[in-house]
C-alpha cells in the first residue's frame, strides 16, 4: 500500500509512468467558479481574485488534483484585438475575426503580453493560486498552439482555405503565432504555472491530413514546445490522435488530452512508458449521466488506461460544460477516489472473470 | 450490385477531390467537357462526398478534405446548374443557420454538400433565436438546418422549437454539429426531426424530410 501523496507528488508519479496511491483527477470546470461565488461569469472573470477563490473551493469540493489559471480560450484573442462575447450560461467567445483578407496576415505582428489586460490578469491569476497552493498541487496554465489559433484569428472555414490556396501566408502566420505563444506559454510559467496545456484540436487526425500535419502542424509543434520553460502537455480537445502518437512523442510532451471517439486501451497501449494520457470522460453526454452512469464511465476509463500509471482521469475536451451539474461531478470525483486507488485490485478480479 | 464503371468513376472522383484536383474532378464528371445531368449527380458525386463523408466519421478523413471537396463540389455544380436554374431542387423551402455561435464552418460544409447534391437553399449565417424565427416566418421556410459547435447552442434549439410551434409554424428541423456527435441522445431531447454525423448524412435526412412535407 502506497502512503498518501500529495496532489503534485501523485500527478508527477503517474507522468513517471508508476502507481501513485490513486489515479490523479483533473476536474477542469473553470466555469463552475462563478457558480460556487454566486457570480455571472463576466464577473467571475474580471478579477483574479475571483478565480483564485473559485478554483480553490472547486479542488476542495470535488477533490480535484489540479487547479487552472485558464479562463476561457478568447482571453488570447482580446490580445490581438478581438472582442470577447459573454453569455449567461455558457463559454465567452471570441467575436469577429481579426484577420479578414489573406494578405493582413502580411502586416500581421505578434502582440505582447505586458500590453494586454487579459493576459496579465491570468498572470495575476497564477501568482496567486502559487501564493495559495504552493507545491500541494500543479497549476496548469493554458495556451492555444500557432496552428490551432488561426481559428479565432480568420474562422475555421477561412483557415482552412488558407492551407492550400495561400500557403505563404500560412507560414507567415505560424511564424508570428509561435513568437506570440512562446512569449505567452513563457510568462504563465515565470508566474508559477506548473505545466502548460498546450492546445492543439487542428494538429489533431481530426481536422488535417497527414500531409499537413508534417509539413505544418507537427514542426510547429516541435519548435515551440522544445521553446518552452516547463512541462508540457498537449490536449485535442476531442479530436483523434491514435494515428499521429509515434510523432506527439517526438515533441517532448509528457502528456495528451485524449478524445471519447478513440479508445483508452488502444491509446494505452499505443503511449505505454512514453506518454500520459488525460482523459477521455465524454464532457457532452456528462450533462445528462446518473450518479450511476458517472461511476461506470469512470470506471472503464480506469479499467482502460489506469494500469501501470501514465494516466490521470478527466474530460475529454478540457472543459467542463456549463451545464454539468454537481451532482455529477461529485459523482464522477466519489468513483475516481473509490475505483481509482492504486492496486487496482479489483481490476484484477475483472480479468479473471 | 452496382456498374463497375460506376464503382470506379466514384473512385477516381474521391481521389481527385481528396487531392483537391479541380480538373481531375471536372474531367471524371464532365469527360469531353460534355455536361453532367441530375443523375450523374446522384449516382457519381453524391456517393463520392458520401464515401469521404464516411471516412471523416471513421477517423480516416481529415475535417479540411470534407470542406474543401464539398466546395470544389459546389463550383463545379454553379457553372453547371446556377443558383436558380430549373434543375435545382428548391421547393420546399429550405434554410440552413448557425443558432447563436460563431463558427461557420459546419454550415459551410453542410450548405456546400447540399448545393453539390442539386439542392438550392437559404444561408443565413449566424442567427440569434428571436431573429432567425423571424427570417424562416418571412421567407415560408419549410425544412431548417441548424449547425452548432457549442453545447449552449445545441440547447437552445429546444427554445427555437417552442417558438416556432407557438408562432403556428410547422418546420421540420435538422441538427448538426459537435454536441449531436457527442451524444446521440440530445437531437431528440431538443425536439429536432432528424439530425447526421456528416453533411452527406444532412442530405438523406433532408430527402426523408421533404417527403413528409409533401405528403
Amino acid at each position: 500500500m502506497i502512503g498518501k501523496m500529495t496532489s503534485l507528488q501523485r500527478v508527477l508519479t503517474t507522468l513517471g509512468h508508476k502507481e501513485p496511491d490513486m489515479v490523479p483527477l483533473f476536474l477542469f470546470a473553470n466555469m463552475h467558479g462563478a457558480k460556487e461565488l454566486g457570480l455571472s461569469i463576466k464577473e467571475y472573470f474580471s478579477s483574479a481574485e475571483n478565480i483564485v477563490e473559485g478554483q480553490l473551493r472547486l479542488r476542495a469540493k470535488y477533490r480535484s488534483d489540479c487547479v487552472c489559471s485558464f479562463l476561457y480560450a478568447a482571453i488570447e484573442m482580446e490580445a490581438w484585438g478581438s472582442e470577447t462575447i459573454f453569455v449567461e450560461d455558457g463559454p465567452p467567445n471570441a467575436g469577429a475575426p481579426i484577420i479578414r483578407r489573406p494578405d493582413d496576415i502580411a502586416r500581421l505582428e505578434p502582440p505582447h503580453v505586458a500590453d494586454s489586460p487579459g493576459l496579465l490578469r491570468v498572470l495575476e491569476t497564477t501568482q496567486k493560486l502559487k501564493a495559495r497552493i504552493g507545491e500541494e498541487a500543479p497549476i496548469i496554465g493554458v495556451v492555444m498552439s500557432p496552428f490551432s489559433l488561426p481559428v479565432m484569428q480568420l474562422g475555421f472555414d477561412r483557415y482552412i482555405e488558407l492551407f492550400y490556396e495561400r500557403p505563404d501566408m500560412l507560414e507567415r502566420l505560424l511564424q508570428v503565432n509561435e513568437k506570440f505563444c512562446e512569449e505567452w506559454a513563457n510568462a504563465q510559467l515565470a508566474a508559477g504555472a506548473t505545466a502548460i496545456c498546450y492546445f492543439d484540436p487542428v494538429l489533431s487526425t481530426s481536422i488535417v491530413p497527414r500531409e499537413l500535419f508534417i509539413k505544418y502542424g507537427f514542426p510547429d509543434a516541435q519548435r515551440v514546445i522544445a521553446r518552452l520553460k516547463g512541462a508540457v502537455a498537449m490536449h485535442f480537445a476531442s479530436g483523434r490522435c491514435l494515428p499521429i502518437l509515434d510523432d506527439i512523442v517526438r515533441t517532448g510532451t509528457l502528456a495528451i488530452g485524449v478524445s471519447a471517439f478513440e479508445d483508452l486501451k488502444e491509446l494505452k497501449a499505443a503511449c505505454r512508458g512514453r506518454l500520459a494520457l488525460i482523459g477521455n470522460l465524454n464532457a457532452i453526454e456528462m450533462r445528462r449521466w446518473t450518479p450511476a452512469e458517472a461511476e461506470a464511465h469512470v470506471k472503464e476509463c480506469i479499467a482502460g488506461a489506469g494500469r501501470g500509471g501514465g494516466y490521470i482521469i478527466s474530460d475529454h475536451h478540457g472543459e467542463i460544460p456549463w451545464e454539468v451539474s454537481d451532482e455529477t461531478l461529485l459523482a464522477i470525483s466519489e468513483a475516481a477516489h473509490h475505483w481509482g486507488s492504486y492496486p487496482l485490485d479489483w481490476l484484477e478480479k475483472k480479468d479473471d472473470e | 450490385m452496382m456498374d463497375p464503371d460506376i464503382g470506379e468513376r466514384i473512385r477516381r472522383l474521391e481521389k481527385a477531390l481528396l487531392l483537391m484536383d479541380r480538373k481531375g474532378v471536372k474531367g471524371v464528371l464532365m469527360p469531353d467537357d460534355r455536361t453532367f445531368s441530375i443523375r450523374e449527380i446522384e449516382t457519381s458525386l453524391v456517393p463520392a462526398l458520401e464515401s469521404i463523408g464516411k471516412g471523416w466519421e471513421e477517423g480516416r478523413i481529415a475535417l479540411s478534405h470534407v470542406y474543401m471537396s464539398g466546395r470544389i463540389c459546389e463550383e463545379l455544380m454553379d457553372t453547371i446548374l446556377p443558383a436558380h436554374a430549373p434543375g435545382r431542387i428548391a421547393t420546399p423551402t429550405m434554410a440552413i443557420a448557425v443558432l447563436e455561435d460563431h463558427h461557420m464552418l459546419g454550415q459551410r460544409i453542410v450548405y456546400s454538400v447540399l448545393r453539390s447534391s442539386g439542392f438550392e437553399l437559404l444561408s443565413y449565417g449566424q442567427k440569434e433565436l428571436n431573429e432567425l424565427v423571424d427570417y424562416v416566418r418571412a421567407d415560408g421556410v419549410k425544412i431548417l438546418l441548424i449547425s452548432t459547435l457549442m453545447l449552449r447552442s445545441a440547447l437552445r434549439v429546444k427554445e427555437l422549437r417552442a417558438r416556432l410551434t407557438d408562432a403556428g409554424l410547422n418546420i421540420r428541423l435538422v441538427v448538426g454539429g459537435a454536441p449531436f456527435r457527442m451524444d446521440k441522445q440530445l437531437w431528440q431531447e431538443v425536439g429536432a426531426d432528424a439530425t447526421s454525423d456528416t453533411a452527406i448524412g444532412a442530405v438523406a435526412a433532408v430527402k426523408r424530410l421533404m417527403a413528409e412535407v409533401s405528403q
